[in-house]
């Protein structure tokens, strides 16, 4: 194995283009930082800020009506924001990726993070989508990978859930 | 501000859903149309089915970011989103990332009766103080137009169907009874349909 010499948000936006995702709805996360930057920077790709992490579902479900491939890039506290809206592409059978970074998980600061970290694989799963957790960065790229193609090929919504092992805690400078 | 004191009442809304929206879609030409759940689904579908109509049945507050999600695959076709006050005041925000998008094939209509009409006609947010045109103005969406006379249509088509976007407009509609007009509700069936309409898929 060789050592982990780029962050792994590399190997997402390699797949990412490989498969053609031109659109990323979003609400920011700071472990999403990097992988957002390089979404900007790419002509051929549009990030779509939102106000409210559940109308990414829309957008997404809205964008693959349309003919094109989006996903949704959001915090872990905002799958909460999102369950009813999940109710339109799973009705629909319309393929919805999204990759969350966890919070309240490994090492979090903040309880008030941890009640949404502990519920959300099983809330997702709960309203019909497919989770692949993924707790470390060299594995990232190749599980967002798989997660995309059961979405696209299978007409499925699936969720990546990237461990707050691999982001890290923020401690706002406390020990 | 604290006052509880209610705005003196405007003259009853006048403008009858049914035989509006199906003589504004008339103007529609190859518009796709994204309507809410619930009461705007039925009035398009008392119109006339239509493929390039993506019924809803369920995801309140979802309209106008699916709309906006279409408009940006297909930006050389028109989209209209019609729905209710309701459903507009649960996805507000959704105006702000439209004008941060500004797609210029999108218009959007909310057909404003003031109340929940599909669960029992309770009191809605929008009839003393809440002017979604001036919500919408601002988002940053700069072409409003509150409509309150049928004889407003033409306009409001052209509005909604022709000039460059994102618009937005608001029909104060009457609280009317209307006979369900119930269309398909598989919504694997209802995306299939609409995406062979759309021509990015294979009947």
């Amino acid at each position: 194995m060789t050592t982990q010499t780029r962050h792994w948000s590399h190997d997402v936006f390699a797949e990412m283009k490989a498969r053609d995702i031109q659109t990323v709805a979003t609400i920011p996360d700071g472990g999403l930082t990097q992988l957002l930057n390089m979404v900007v920077a790419d002509k051929d790709m549009r990030l779509v800020t939102l106000s409210t992490e559940e109308e990414g579902v829309g957008v997404a479900t809205g964008q693959w009506l349309g003919g094109k491939r989006a996903m949704i890039a959001m915090q872990s506290s905002g799958v909460g924001n999102c369950i009813n809206a999940l109710g339109i592409p799973v009705t629909m059978r319309a393929p919805c990726l999204m990759l969350v970074t966890m919070r309240g998980q490994w090492g979090e600061f903040n309880p008030w993070q941890v009640p949404m970290g502990m519920a959300t694989r099983t809330v997702l799963e709960a309203v019909g989508v497919r989770c692949f957790p993924v707790e470390h960065a060299a594995e990232i790229g190749e599980t967002f990978a798989a997660a995309a193609d059961i979405a696209f090929h299978g007409r499925l919504s699936a969720a990546v859930l990237v461990s707050q092992r691999v982001i890290g805690a923020k401690g706002f400078g406390q020990k | 501000m604290t006052s509880t004191t209610k705005p003196a009442s405007p003259a009853p809304n006048k403008i009858k859903r049914r035989p509006f929206v199906a003589e504004l879609l008339k103007h529609r030409g190859n518009a796709l149309v994204v309507p809410g759940l619930g009461s705007p689904t039925w009035d398009i579908s008392a119109a006339g089915d239509q493929p390039e109509y993506l019924y809803s049945w369920g995801g309140m507050g979802l309209a106008v970011a699916t709309a906006l999600g279409i408009a940006m695959a297909q930006p050389d076709r028109r989209v209209l989103a019609i729905t209710g006050d309701g459903e507009m005041m649960m996805g507000i925000g959704s105006l702000g990332v439209v004008a941060d998008q500004a797609p210029k094939n999108l218009g959007i209509l909310v057909l404003d009766n003031e109340h929940f009409g599909e669960t029992g006609r309770q009191h809605g947010l929008t009839g003393a103080r809440t002017d979604m045109c001036k919500v919408a103005e601002g988002f940053g969406i700069q072409k409003t137009m509150l409509v309150t006379e049928e004889s407003q249509l033409g306009t409001l088509a052209d509005l909604m169907f022709k000039q460059p976007g994102p618009t937005f407009a608001v029909a104060k509609i009457a609280i009317t009874e209307d006979p369900w007009a119930l269309p398909v509700k598989d919504g694997a069936a209802i995306a299939h349909r609409f995406r062979i309409a759309v021509g990015v898929e294979k009947p």
